[in-house]
């Protein structure tokens, strides 16, 4: 593989989505920033105050970083599914597909894209919970790397959606059947703790479940699950995610004829 | 030295067409050669297999001796491709198109810029390079993405039917274009239903048809294999009916032109000696058809009629 070819390939396909990223800001930036003070007003503000404390934490600040992992994994997801479809769909990828970058490059382009949108929209919805909550972060390295990590696993699983999609429904599909779902029931609003011992172990099998408590611990010190496990899925995810999409793309599914 | 060496060339759908029928095909390093089919005939199919933009079935394909299955990276370097169809994304800008695709190939931005620059220009785009491209007539659209395949200043251009639905005022332009950057040493594959495009650029032609090639040559030998051309006389003086004339058919048109058509062995000089002993004076002359247009009729025809095309029924 040619090294340096690759890389200026990168640089220019991570260019090309942050322009795009910034150029249509309205779709990209704006409504998950409304989306998320909605959540902090009603849920945190309103409904939480009834609620009182949980694991020892008000409720606002409790569901404070359980809403910025949603945001961050919805707009990963999101970055790259509109991006990579729309490339397919205008025919565009074509302009990827005859060039000599790599597979590889192609899928780390688009997922830095993806990661890139979600911690700009992670740090937007960070300083409209701070308007609402105190955020102390115990332990930044941890609250980095687990952000960068869960929303590389989500802007590959949108890579993958993108390339067996085929109109414009398909898209839509997994985000509404299964990444809301999971995300409501990942932990963002409550504690396992709280849930029958039956619930708590299907809430196991579920993956955002350990994203969002690792993140928690990163910001709180407080988790339902062992951090070292959370770590070890999440880059086990990422690996078999990565390996999926460019067995994939070479084999050409859902890109050449 | 082979710009593309094609041996053996299959591919199949998964419903089952069988879009190409293991076609061979050689072309040289700075030639000028049109591929020509009819519709469906698989031309694109093959420009889609050399560009890896479609996965072939079986068979080989080498662009200046490195073979798309072993060195994919290397051959895709060489080549420069405008598709038959826009692929662009029309809501980007001209300029962020060609500069994207030079980061594509790995060319520097510093570098990209100056060819983005030299490129725009040359294809007369220079001055609209910050409008979106959807903003861009049709022909400015073609234009661009010639701009787009050329940034990489690749070693073999491949244009499908780079001049459909463009005036002929661009048309011939492009035609310029395209002649200068082959005489520059830039090796040209172009597809075309415009015959006269293929006639006037080309110096070798391959004709495919169901998925075979069914003609393969220089354009001079497969032009002197035409049997028969037909010309167009437009006569001083109005005639109601053809004029017999000893040794050609002719025929009358509806807007008072006479045709008559020639044998390839014939003399122009017989006919105007007929001409002249039945007193017709001629104020002017043409080709009914294109040359090459008629050529590819008759091959495609006598393929049809020939006995191993026949189809069993149903």
């Amino acid at each position: 593989m040619n090294l340096q070819l690759n890389w200026i390939a990168l640089k220019t396909l991570v260019r090309k989505e942050i322009l795009r990223v910034t150029r249509i800001w309205v779709q990209t930036i704006v409504p998950p920033a409304i989306t998320m003070t909605l959540y902090f007003i009603i849920f945190g503000n309103l409904i939480g105050r009834r609620i009182g404390t949980m694991d020892g934490y008000d409720y606002m600040q409790y569901i404070a970083p359980g809403l910025i992992m949603m945001s961050v994994i919805t707009n990963s997801y999101g970055n790259v599914v509109s991006s990579f479809f729309g490339a397919k769909f205008g025919r565009h990828i074509e302009e990827m597909l005859v060039s000599p970058m790599s597979n590889a490059t192609i899928i780390i382009g688009h997922v830095a894209g993806g990661v890139m949108r979600g911690l700009l929209v992670g740090a937007l919805v960070s300083m409209i919970a701070l308007g609402f909550t105190r955020l102390e972060v115990e332990h930044p390295l941890i609250t980095l790397s687990m952000v960068v990590l869960s929303s590389t696993v989500f802007a590959l699983a949108g890579l993958i959606n993108s390339i067996f999609a085929r109109k414009f429904d398909d898209i839509a599909i997994i985000p509404t059947f299964v990444l809301t779902p999971l995300t409501y029931l990942g932990g963002v609003f409550y504690s396992i703790s709280l849930l029958p011992a039956f619930w708590q172990k299907v809430s196991l099998a579920n993956p955002i479940l350990y994203m969002v408590n690792a993140f928690r611990f990163g910001i709180l010190g407080t988790s339902d699950i062992s951090i070292a496990y959370a770590y070890l899925i999440v880059v086990l995810f990422v690996i078999g995610l990565f390996s999926v999409s460019l067995a994939l793309l070479n084999r050409g599914v859902g890109i050449r004829e | 030295m082979y710009a593309l060496t094609i041996r053996n060339l299959t591919k199949t759908y998964p419903n089952g067409v069988q879009a190409l029928k293991g076609i061979d095909l050689v072309v040289k390093a700075g030639d000028f050669y049109a591929l020509l089919g009819p519709n469906g005939a698989g031309k694109t199919t093959a420009i889609g297999i050399i560009c890896s933009l479609v996965n072939k079935t079986a068979g080989q394909v080498e662009i200046f001796g490195h073979s798309i299955d072993d060195d994919l990276a290397t051959a895709k370097s060489f080549i420069g491709l405008v598709p038959q169809e826009l692929n662009m994304n029309l809501f980007d800008s001209v300029h962020n198109i060609v500069l994207n695709q030079a980061g594509y190939y790995g060319i520097a931005r510093p570098q990209a810029l100056q060819r983005a620059e030299k490129y725009l220009s040359e294809l007369r785009l220079w001055d609209r390079r910050k409008d979106v491209a959807r903003a861009l007539s049709g022909g400015m659209k073609r234009r661009l993405m010639i701009a787009r395949a050329l940034i990489h200043e690749p070693r073999l251009l491949i244009l499908d039917e780079p001049t459909a639905g463009v005036d002929i005022e661009i048309r011939r332009s492009m035609w310029k274009y395209l002649k200068r950057i082959n005489e520059e040493g830039t090796t040209i594959i172009l597809t075309t239903h415009y015959l006269e495009e293929a006639e006037s650029l080309c110096r070798h032609v391959a004709i495919i048809d169901e998925g075979s090639i069914i003609e393969d040559a220089p354009m001079g030998e497969v032009l002197r294999k035409l049997q028969r051309e037909v010309f167009v006389l437009s006569l001083r003086d109005s005639v109601t009916k053809a004029p017999r004339l000893d040794g050609f058919e002719t025929l009358l048109r509806d807007d008072g032109d006479v045709e008559v058509a020639i044998d390839s062995r014939q003399s122009l000089n017989i006919l105007f000696d007929a001409l002249n002993n039945k007193d017709i004076t001629v104020l002017s002359m043409r080709n009914k058809a294109n040359r090459l247009e008629e050529l590819f009729m008759g091959l495609v025809e006598n393929k049809q009629h020939s006995p191993a095309s026949a189809r069993p029924p149903g």
